[in-house]
């Protein structure tokens, strides 16, 4: 049976992992390479390594530390930050990566999904959706992490990225990332019965408990999570463990 | 020495870090000569399988591989064209492998393409020496090898389908071996040591 996958994701900042609350606040956790070999070892089922530099000299830093997690980490991994060209794209592919994920940019300009999907293949796109649920009920698409709000509203804007031919799609919700209260399973359930491409539940993870309502309840694919292993509150192989014992199908053996 | 050979399909950079890891020796190639003096042969491949037939028709490698006597393994896509026709493209594949590949549907109620982590079971031979049933590996993939008697590792995604073929010298996985961990990296070992 297909599992269902547990995905840690890692800042990184000039080639060291930060995790931020609700992306501001940056702790440095050490160094991605050997954090992802550690979850690799541990039992996650691919990486996520987002790159939040803002200069340019911390893109090439990152397109080096990429090579070198493709050297080192033997499970699939997706690489995103501000791609916005589909050069970067081919970049980070020729570095390594499995997939990269795009998200303001794609906001901006729905055709780079298209453009990039079509060149390399639905498998290695990966549309991040942050939004929002604000005052008039609706799910506002924010760009920026979460910093601006977009004229798009959810579900609409996910079918559109399936349509254009994203293989995944990766939402967070800006109302609970962060807040370790659990994640808005109605939402995920509605994305769930409206698109066919799988979606990974990210943001508000505050307990194993919630983890296993979003793939059950919120009939998410993947669930992904940082701060909860990055300050070693619990382990990926406890994590799953715990998972398994609730009739959630996940990759134990190793 | 392992020779991978250089079709241009796809990224294959991962198989590469997977031999590296392992400390093997390898050549990326589309040379005859080369190949045919390697110990191992690899045969990757991730995109459209009729574009895969085609540039091995275009480097003349279709006879030349069909005749190769030392163990070769076909990678997704690179099994896929080891088998008897693809409906991909509708295309007529190299027929080492007594098997049909056919598109999932998506309106059996399944995510296409099927990605992500399942385990194989009815494993046989030696690819799957010290490999348990149940174990799980990395798929990415929206066509399918049917079950046929060359069949040596099955997985269910909606049905039961060939996730790994064997006849005679050639192997094929439509598991990402290279990307399925430790599980992964001991049946490139086991395919190493054939």
């Amino acid at each position: 049976m297909l599992a269902k996958r547990i995905i840690p994701c890692l800042d990184v900042k000039d080639g060291r992992t930060v995790k931020g609350i609700n992306f501001e606040g940056l702790a440095d956790v050490g160094d991605a390479v050997e954090l992802g070999a550690r979850y690799a070892a541990e039992g996650a089922d691919e990486l996520v390594f987002l790159d939040i530099s803002a200069s340019r000299e911390g893109r090439s830093t990152f397109t080096r530390l990429v090579e070198r997690i493709a050297d080192r980490i033997n499970i699939p991994f997706t690489v995103g930050g501000g791609i916005s060209t589909v050069d970067d794209a081919s970049r980070l592919l020729d570095a390594g990566a499995d997939k990269i994920t795009v998200n303001s940019a794609a906001v901006a300009n729905p055709e780079l999904i298209s453009q990039i999907a079509g060149r390399y293949g639905a498998q290695f796109v990966v549309a991040a959706i942050d939004a929002k649920l604000m005052d008039d009920g609706i799910w506002h698409v924010t760009t920026h992490g979460g910093s601006r709000v977009s004229g798009r509203e959810l579900f609409t804007w996910a079918s559109e990225v399936e349509a254009r031919g994203a293989g995944e799609i990766l939402f967070t919700s800006m109302n609970h990332d962060g807040t370790r209260n659990g994640y808005p399973c109605d939402t995920y359930a509605r994305l769930a019965a409206d698109l066919t491409i799988p979606v990974i539940a990210s943001g508000g993870a505050g307990s194993v408990g919630d983890i296993a309502e979003v793939l059950q309840e919120g009939r998410a694919d993947a669930a992904l999570a940082a701060s909860i292993f990055h300050y070693g509150e619990i382990t990926v192989s406890e994590l799953k463990r715990q998972l398994a014992a609730l009739g959630i199908p996940v990759r134990t053996s190793l | 020495m392992i020779a991978i050979i250089d079709y241009k399909m796809g990224n294959i950079r991962s198989v590469e870090n997977a031999l590296r890891r392992l400390g093997a020796e390898y050549v990326l190639t589309d040379d005859r000569t080369v190949i045919a003096k390697a110990d191992h042969v690899i045969l990757p491949g991730v995109g459209h399988c009729g574009e895969a037939m085609h540039n091995l028709r275009e480097r003349n490698l279709c006879r030349f591989i069909k005749d190769l006597r030392h163990p070769v393994l076909g990678i997704c896509v690179g099994m896929q064209v080891m088998c008897r026709h693809t409906e991909e493209g509708d295309t007529d594949c190299l027929n080492l492998f007594d098997a049909h590949v056919r598109k999932f549907d998506a309106a059996d109620g399944l995510k296409v393409p099927h990605m992500g982590w399942n385990d194989i079971t009815n494993l046989d031979g030696k690819l799957f020496k010290d490999i348990k049933g149940g174990e799980y590996v990395y798929f990415v993939h929206s066509y399918y090898a049917s079950l046929c008697p060359d069949t040596i590792a099955t997985t269910r995604y909606g049905r039961m389908f060939s996730s790994a073929l064997k006849y005679e010298n050639f192997y094929g996985t439509q598991f990402h071996p290279e990307k399925s961990g430790d599980v992964g990296e001991r049946i490139i070992k086991n395919f190493l040591k054939l």
